[in-house]
């Protein structure tokens, strides 16, 4: 009897072997996965996403012709190929790019991908009535036409010579025409099925969405790898905040994956001292920086005149003194700042475009060290004095500061610190945080948006998608101030005017020698970081959690985290 | 004066008010006797642990715990008790008003349901961008942000005691004393201070003991929201919101603010009711 | 007292009216907007289109009209259809609510997001109800004994404590270090026998328990004041004179009168019960009405705000009409005219 027992379970416990080893080359094999973004997904239609956390969650179903890996370099997902001048893909006069699609791909519902699919998506977002999200990658596109059943042409109206702009990367990936054919310009909005449960060509099939809550993917049995995705079903749920997420994958298990976990090091130190999973980083291009006030924000001045450029006649009392910002800069140890609030998430730099490596500046390295000895005599040189208090003026100018930012509590550590630097130069500053919503809100109506900037100085980070950074770049050209004239709408809310500058952008606009587009962009760079424009704090990362048992996450900082969740597995 | 000897006489309400002078007082001189700087940064001494030099720790930016406690506790008492009073004032005045002249009790009552139905968050947003500037340049960063802050918290937390008093007025109108008074020709204000008012007063003064909780935790709430006062101003709502996370790190950061919030909360409770015990016309007799 | 009932709910009209007009202006006046939380990468042409898109662009009376119309007449028409199953009308062409997030119908993520707010906060008001009339009544009958002090003690904390440390709390104790409870949780989840609804006694415990702490707390002082005051009035002392038992002093004659500004509360308290708890919805991921509104606020997604707080607003003022009307039959003495 005891024998036929334990036969009996050495063939279940042979079965079990062998079912894994079989299983190991089987879709869904290892069951359910477990992603938790502390901000909820409100659509999976990254054309009308509300930021990110969209993006990335509608990038398991949808994809776009090529994507970035990890390390930033692109590699095709729906296309063939990458085209390129040297294979002919790019035209030689920059004005079209041609791409050879897969032909092998099926969406989940069974029906071939096509060429026509990659036409009705761009229709798509180019209908003004739409409000479509990812515009800027469709910037310059005239036309874009199917050549055959597998392959598409995009027209440009002006040499360009970076032509990965459209369908480029998660953020503007292909949708299904068949599905989406009812719900062009205003339409767009009322398709509530539709944004909720698009039809993809990717990895996961939505199957349950609750709107700023929970999505349930299952695994897409038409993936045209059929041994992939590892897992059955994925569930993708939302809300609460960073904190806590990390807790969940790091202290108690209960999920696999946490994203965007900017909390301070030591908290999140303590909890991977649990053993339960690791905490992943990626650098890309974000900046946490200060933005200098070129102009005169005095509340006394009227809405007529306070932070208005007004053709540089309304200069600011004495942030306009470049000794002034060049001390303000030389007085803050970033290091501090790194270890304080971000730890593996952040270091220092001390450029506006901190990557990728060919486009990094080494020109202004000097300020990784905090000299405040220097600070003091650039300003006792330039003639602002200690008064009474401590406080240094010039000719009855106090050097007082009015310092604002978004509500975050690493934020609110920043500005603390660096206020208690900025004291030991005798700078006096008052610190103001704004709710995030206003503070990048675009109410015309406020006073207290990031582009009003009715402050001296700002704070936030800012970066750009992909790997090219001439739109980015463009942001501090003298047609880019913000004002009435433009509904503050502009992004050159230093409000600076720099001839140089302005020669340098146009010049970028039409260089098509990658190494002489890098010199440009660095020399920008130099510009904005060597006047004080703005003030480079620290080069932020991407930072996420996952269990220890979860295999194959690769950090990714220029395209979606969940770019090769595919391959993701126990 | 015999209102003083009920008082005295009340265990409960000696101890409380024994406990929140000594707070008081804490948060008065304290600092003149720990001479810490409550805003300075010492990034090298950040989380740690009780010493003689730091008694409560330090934050993890390295500032002073026990210091910033006494700091903020200034700033939490002034604007528990000014907005408590405030609402207490409002609610209680509403209250009445509308419990014993029926002409207004409609009117009023509705006014009430609308700021229960009004959103704090959006409302809030809409007070700061309209009053915040003007009242910086009138009064100045500090004084300018309190009397924001208290005027917010006041005319926003009034209702629920309105709606009590009300309640409890409505009921006393028609008692045999009330009648009674009327009837020999009491004027009106003299019922209502005399007859009314202190059969109201427990109610009151529980709304008061939460009124003061409710209002040192929501300015905390505010602050978060950059509606408040600057983010290096510590107050106790603020210290334990921001220590929240650090719980485990340095559990200090929290014990303290909480117990500095709920040891007021508690002294003012048993003041409110032996004041109650005392003002009590049926108890002060015995 | 059907009179007046009568005339309370013809005066809510107007009132309704009122508040939905101060709503919409006030939500209109907050100087958050919609494009606020999208990643700086989108420029401001984009943003601008996306706002048009979205009708901001319309003036203001224009955009409280649609509203109305949408919410009075086509809202209600679809929950009739889909009630009944019928169709009135062209209910294709009909313009639904919709939330500027999620561009989906707001009247269905209300309706999504109902079950679980009843269900977590519901029960921690019954639960605090249950616990805190009680207490507040041994407190008052025993005033100053260890009893009452250690009530008092712990309803104090209860309310000066915030929920979002009690819930803190909770989950290191609960979740990370004895690994009893999940403190995330599950929407999705659904209780077909008796072990799927054990897990959802396991899920909801922690945020029943904070919240109902919170409830308990506050109730039990009001119940304990009011139970002090009766214990001293002259009907006591009659009907203690007249020989009843001290049981039937206490359970009926000042239960009943003591109730009536508790009953009051209760009823008053019921419309935030519909309006979720947003801390503690938040901490445990609960994902109910609470958090729908405060996202919707953060996120100034206008036609969401102004919906739930209207349905709030209704609940409130109903509540007041139900809190009134008990007034008047528990406490005989007092007459509306």
């Amino acid at each position: 009897m005891l024998g036929k027992c334990v036969i009996g379970l050495a063939i279940a416990a042979l079965a079990v072997a062998m079912l894994s080893t079989s299983a190991q080359a089987e879709r869904g094999r290892d069951g359910q996965l477990k992603i938790l973004y502390w901000q909820a997904v409100s659509t999976v239609n990254p054309y009308l996403s509300g930021g990110t956390k969209d993006i990335e969650a509608a990038s398991l179903v949808l994809e776009p012709l090529a994507r970035y890996d990890d390390t930033g370099t692109m590699i095709p997902a729906l296309a063939a190929d990458i085209p390129s001048v040297e294979n002919g893909g790019v035209a030689a006069d920059l004005m079209s790019i041609t791409w050879p699609l897969r032909p092998d791909v099926v969406w989940s519902d069974g029906t071939p991908f096509t060429a026509a699919d990659v036409v009705f998506s761009a229709e798509y977002c180019l209908n003004e009535e739409m409000g479509c999200n990812p515009l800027s990658s469709f910037t310059d596109v005239t036309g874009v036409e199917a050549l055959d059943d597998h392959t598409v042409r995009i027209q440009f109206g002006v040499a360009k010579p970076f032509p990965y702009g459209p369908f480029v990367g998660s953020n503007a990936p292909i949708i299904q025409k068949a599905q989406f054919e009812n719900c062009t310009g205003t339409r767009a909005q009322t398709c509530t099925e539709q944004n909720f449960g698009p039809i993809g060509t990717g990895p996961f099939k939505v199957d349950e969405f609750r709107a700023n809550d929970v999505i349930v993917f299952s695994a897409n049995e038409n993936y045209r790898e059929p041994d992939k995705p590892a897992f059955a079903t994925v569930t993708f749920k939302g809300g609460g905040d960073a904190t806590s997420a990390a807790r969940a994958v790091l202290a108690t298990g209960e999920f696999d994956y946490a994203w965007n976990l900017q909390i301070e090091p030591e908290v999140l130190e303590q909890m991977v001292a649990n053993g339960k999973g690791s905490v992943v980083a990626g650098f890309g291009t974000m900046v946490e920086r200060l933005i200098v006030n070129q102009t005169n924000n005095d509340s006394d001045l009227g809405k007529d005149k306070r932070s208005l450029y007004l053709d540089g006649t309304n200069p600011h009392p004495f942030l306009s003194d470049p000794a002034v910002s060049r001390a303000l800069s030389l007085a803050i140890d970033r290091q501090i700042l790194v270890d304080f609030g971000y730890g593996a998430a952040g270091q220092v730099t001390c450029n506006v475009l901190p990557a990728p490596p060919a486009y990094t500046s080494t020109a202004n390295d000097a300020c990784v060290t905090q000299n405040i000895e220097q600070a003091n005599r650039i300003l006792d040189e330039a003639g602002w004095l200690p008064g009474d208090d401590g406080v240094r003026e010039k000719d009855g100018v106090r050097l007082s500061i009015l310092y604002q930012t978004s509500t975050n509590s690493v934020r609110q550590g920043t500005q603390a610190l660096i206020k208690q630097m900025w004291g030991q130069i005798g700078v006096e500053t008052e610190l103001r945080n704004i709710d995030a919503a206003v503070f990048f809100g675009g109410d015309p109506a406020s006073p207290d948006t990031y582009m009003k900037f009715y402050a001296d100085i700002q704070m936030y980070t800012n970066n750009f998608d992909g790997v090219d950074p001439e739109a980015y770049m463009a942001n501090w050209m003298c047609s880019e101030i913000p004002g009435p004239e433009n509904q503050w709408l502009g992004s050159n809310i230093s409000r600076a005017c720099n001839a140089e500058y302005d020669a340098l952008a146009a010049e970028l606009a039409v260089t098509a020698s990658l190494e002489d587009r890098a010199a440009i962009a660095m020399r920008m760079n130099d510009v904005i970081v060597q006047n004080q424009y703005v003030i480079p704090l620290i080069w932020r990362a991407k930072i996420s959690a996952h269990a220890n048992t979860l295999k194959g996450v690769r950090m990714n900082a220029w395209d979606s985290e969940m770019w090769n969740v595919a391959d993701w597995h126990r | 004066m015999d209102v003083w000897l009920a008082f005295r006489n009340h265990t409960g309400a000696l101890a409380g008010a024994g406990v929140f002078i000594a707070i008081a007082l804490a948060v008065a001189i304290g600092p003149l006797i720990h001479t810490v700087d409550p805003h300075y940064l010492d990034i090298l001494a950040k989380n740690e642990g009780p010493s003689l030099k730091h008694p409560m720790g330090t934050d993890n930016l390295g500032r002073d715990t026990l210091a910033q406690v006494l700091a903020g506790g200034r700033i939490s008492l002034a604007v528990g008790f000014t907005a408590m009073m405030i609402a207490l004032v409002l609610g209680t005045l509403v209250g009445v008003l509308a419990g014993y002249f029926r002409q207004l009790d409609g009117l009023l009552m509705r006014l009430t349901d609308m700021f229960l139905a009004l959103p704090l968050l959006p409302l809030l947003l809409v007070v700061i961008m309209l009053f915040r500037d003007s009242l910086r340049a009138a009064f100045g960063p500090e004084t300018g942000i309190f009397l924001l802050v208290v005027f917010i918290i006041g005319i926003t937390s009034w209702m629920q005691t309105a709606r009590i008093v009300r309640g409890d007025v409505l009921a006393l109108r028609e008692r045999e004393f009330v009648t009674a008074a009327r009837s020999i020709g009491t004027r009106r204000r003299r019922i209502i201070t005399r007859h009314i008012l202190p059969n109201v007063l427990s109610p009151i003064m529980v709304s008061a003991t939460l009124g003061i909780a409710n209002a040192i935790i929501t300015e905390s709430a505010l602050s978060f929201l950059g509606l408040g006062f600057p983010p290096d101003f510590p107050t106790w709502g603020r210290l334990l919101f921001d220590g929240a996370n650090f719980i485990s790190v340095t559990p200090e950061r929290v014990l303290w603010p909480g117990l500095a919030i709920s040891l007021t909360v508690l002294s003012v409770n048993y003041i409110g009711d032996g004041l109650r015990d005392a003002l009590d016309p049926r108890l002060r007799g015995v | 007292m059907t009179h007046y009932i009568i005339r309370r709910l013809l005066f809510a009209v107007p009132t309704l009216i009122a508040i939905s007009f101060i709503l919409f202006a006030l939500l209109d006046l907050a100087p958050n907007d919609p494009t606020g939380q999208l990643p700086l990468t989108i420029p401001a042409e984009a943003r601008e289109q996306i706002r048009e898109s979205l009708g901001l662009g319309e003036a203001f009376h224009i955009r409280y009209a649609k509203w109305m119309e949408q919410f009075f007449v086509n809202e209600p028409l679809n929950l009739i259809e889909r009630a009944f199953g019928v169709e009135i009308g062209a209910s294709e062409e009909r313009l639904r609510l919709r939330s500027w997030a999620t561009r989906s119908p707001v009247v269905d993520l209300i309706i999504e997001r109902l079950p679980q707010t009843l269900w977590v906060v519901g029960l921690s008001y019954l639960i605090g109800i249950l616990i805190a009339i009680p207490i507040g009544i041994v407190s008052a009958y025993r005033q100053y004994s260890w009893f009452d002090q250690l009530g008092t003690f712990v309803s104090m904390i209860g309310f000066s404590v915030p929920t979002f440390f009690t819930g803190l709390l909770a989950i290191i104790v609960f979740s990370v270090t004895l690994q009893w409870l999940p403190s995330i949780y599950d929407t999705t989840h659904r209780v077909t026998d008796l072990s799927s609804f054990w897990v959802q006694i396991k899920q909801m415990a922690m945020p029943v328990m904070v919240l109902a702490l919170f409830n308990a707390a506050q109730i039990s002082r009001f119940m304990r004041a009011a139970v002090l005051d009766n214990l001293t009035q002259d009907y006591v002392r009659t009907a203690r004179a007249k020989g009843l038992r001290e049981r039937v002093v206490l359970f009926i004659h000042v239960l009943r009168n003591s109730l009536i500004p508790v009953v009051t509360l209760i009823a008053l308290g019921i419309p935030t019960v519909f309006g979720g708890a947003i801390i503690t919805e938040k901490i445990f991921r609960v994902n109910g009405i609470g958090e729908l509104l405060i996202t919707a606020i953060q996120g100034a997604d206008i036609p969401l705000v102004q919906t739930l707080s209207f349905l709030f607003a209704v609940l409130i003022v109903l509540f007041n009409l139900v809190a009134d009307v008990l007034y008047g039959i528990l406490d005989p003495r007092i007459r509306y005219s």
